[in-house]
């Protein structure tokens, strides 16, 4: 046997850090598409006519949804984890060949079902269940690809040399446990075939619950997919990458364990704020509300534990970029999770539901928060996975400022026209008579419909930036050594 | 009581017992920790030793701890 000292194994994160980049340039394009397509209807059009069934806006949109949902963040999700997992459970994915066998395993059954999703979603096949479009075959699918993760998680976990598990494996196995269990129930159906003896395509169902049963199960699991696949996996990435990027121990270590359970305890029960006005039981709506309010604590505990542990330290969210994204990250994380609260006040859903207010909310919390704190752990990760330096320290400057404006863009054109269409909507004159038609409020909004456009090329522009600047330091990148990689990243001018 | 009711008190019941047990944690963190019992802020530090080859904050095996032990 030859005796190479034993080292981390990152060949399933590089794979995940992959298609992390890809799956968020094809998302994030079909985005910026469909921003555009909303301000000029023409570009529904964009390959002719011809193809316009697989160009037009209600077919790319759920291919936007899902890719950067299912693809990106979930890509990333699991990059991180296989990078972060073995680290502070100090532990080689080398030491156990299963474990690696699994994990490419995983991979590649993703790849496989990624594929299957974009080609179904074009032709036009979903269940149209909002992030739950996918048939029952890709769902069994998806569900072996999670199982895998499990077992990667737990596997490492059995072999670990470090006792206490790192705050950051509390939260991915919370990502894990609950997002099986949230897919699991709310993509319950009966495959329309098999039931009725031959009818239909072998591939469609029905969702096993109707009506009001439907829209509660469905925002139940919607409202913790925010909760479990953009809230808690980021949260568990910016436990680790910013202390170790910083050098500084995270503030307050009780303080997360206290805002893991909090977290834990109150998302379960906001979901219902998705539901206001609707008809489901009063008091689901009510008790919504109130736990959504209550929901800024937690969040807020993570996020303010994150700004205290760059205490003393803060000259380095000026010289470091990197520090930057993730600081301006939890920034944006606080501000998503006081405005979802605002949302959730009766009063104020009742002008903002159904509005460009919403698509702004979520907005400012996946670009602002899981996009620019995704791009950090990949920035941090490549100069330790690659063993090159960071190739553009000022590629990266340049890129935050860029990507900043096309969310402030994104943002606040979205809030004027949220509240300018909900105030429409609503308006009357004294004998109660709609004071204006639809088409008014279209054309009021176009202005902001363009610049939100712009904010998202912008944005797309730079997340291009983002992707170039790792590939040049996997292929170009000066070689560092070990002792460069402890604390700050390595850049290159 | 229709069911709809029976479901608004036991949430409300569920509710105020995790409310309970939330506080509870609180004090066990802090309580266990002004007993000397644990110190949790030593944890912080699995982010930042995080090589293989460091050693581990907390050891896994028993037989590990107390040779530490004997060694300190
Ligand atoms: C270049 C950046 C992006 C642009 C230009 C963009 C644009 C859009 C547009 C135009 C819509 C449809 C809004 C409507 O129906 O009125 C949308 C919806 C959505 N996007 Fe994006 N997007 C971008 C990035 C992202 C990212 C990175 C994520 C998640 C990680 C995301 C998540 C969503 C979600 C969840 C919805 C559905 C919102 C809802 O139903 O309320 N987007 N996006
Ligand atoms: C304290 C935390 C939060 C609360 C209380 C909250 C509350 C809300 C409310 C009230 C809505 C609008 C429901 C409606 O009228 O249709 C909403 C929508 C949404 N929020 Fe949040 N939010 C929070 C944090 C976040 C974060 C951090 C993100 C993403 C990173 C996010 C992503 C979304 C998405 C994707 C939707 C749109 C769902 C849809 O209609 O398709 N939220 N949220």
């Amino acid at each position: 046997m030859e005796n190479r000292p034993l080292e981390y194994d990152y060949t399933v994160a590089k794979l995940f850090m992959f298609t992390t980049i890809v799956l968020g340039i094809v998302g994030m394009l079909v985005g910026v598409i469909l921003a555009f397509q909303l301000a000029f209807p023409e570009v529904n059009l964009l390959l002719g006519e011809g193809l316009a069934e697989y160009t037009n806006f209600s077919r790319l949109r759920p291919l936007h949804t899902d890719a950067v949902i299912f693809g990106f963040t979930v890509s990333g999700i699991f990059a991180t984890w296989y990078y972060i997992g073995q680290r502070v459970l100090k532990v080689s994915m080398a030491e156990s060949p299963l474990l690696m066998a699994l994990g490419k395993l995983q991979f590649t059954l993703y790849v496989v079902t990624v594929a299957a999703v974009v080609v179904s979603l074009l032709a036009g096949v979903t269940t149209s269940k909002e992030y739950a479009e996918f048939e029952w075959p890709i769902d069994i699918a998806i569900v072996v690809v999670w199982v895998l993760w499990g077992i990667n998680i737990f596997g490492l976990i059995g072999i670990r040399r470090e006792k206490s598990l790192y705050i950051s494996v509390w939260y991915y196995i919370a990502t894990f446990l609950g997002v099986a269990m949230l897919y699991l129930f709310n993509n319950m159906a009966v495959p329309t075939y098999f039931a009725s003896g031959g009818i239909g395509d072998w591939y469609h169902s029905v969702s096993m619950y109707a009506g009001t049963n439907d829209a509660l199960v469905q925002w139940w699991y919607g409202h913790n997919a925010v909760a479990f696949g953009f809230t808690v996996p980021i949260v568990a990435m910016i436990y680790y990458f910013l202390p170790k990027e910083s050098g500084q121990a995270v503030y307050s270590y009780k303080l997360s364990l206290l805002s893991f359970w909090g977290l834990m305890f109150v998302y379960l029960w906001a979901g219902g704020h998705h539901l206001l006005f609707s008809t489901v039981p009063d008091w689901m709506q009510t008790m919504g509300s109130v736990f959504s309010v209550v929901l800024i604590l937690p969040s807020w505990g993570s996020a303010i534990n994150m700004l205290l542990t760059m205490k003393g330290e803060w000259q380095q969210v000026a010289s470091s970029p990197l520090i930057k994204f993730m600081i301006l990250a939890s920034t944006f994380y606080m501000f998503s999770t006081l405005e979802g609260p605002i949302q959730a006040i009766k009063s104020v859903n009742a002008i903002a539901h159904f509005t460009d207010w919403i698509v702004g909310h979520v907005h400012d919390g996946v670009l602002g928060w899981v996009v620019f704190m995704i791009m950090a752990s990949l920035f941090h990760m490549a100069p330790r996975v690659f063993k090159r330096e960071i190739y553009s320290k000022s590629m990266m400057n340049t890129q935050f400022w860029i990507q900043t404006l096309g969310v402030i863009l994104y943002f606040t054109s979205m809030w004027i026209a949220g509240i300018t269409q909900g105030m429409m909507w609503r308006a009357h004159d004294e004998f109660g008579n709609l004071a204006y038609s639809f088409i008014d409020t279209v054309t009021v909004l176009h202005p902001y419909y363009t610049i939100r456009a712009i904010g998202g090329l912008l944005y797309l522009i730079g997340f291009f930036m983002f992707a170039y600047n790792i590939y040049k330091t996997m292929t170009v990148g000066r070689r560092v050594e070990e002792n460069e990689l402890q604390t700050a990243s390595p850049m290159g001018a | 009581m229709d069911i709809a009711e029976l479901q608004a008190y036991g949430y409300f019941f569920l509710t105020a017992f995790l409310v309970f047990v939330l506080y509870g944690y609180i004090y066990h963190l802090y309580s266990s920790e002004r007993k000397g019992k644990r110190d949790y802020e030593k944890y912080g530090n699995i982010a930042l030793n995080d090589e293989v080859t460091d050693k581990p904050v907390e050891e896994i095996s028993k037989k590990d701890d107390e040779t530490l032990k004997k060694e300190a």
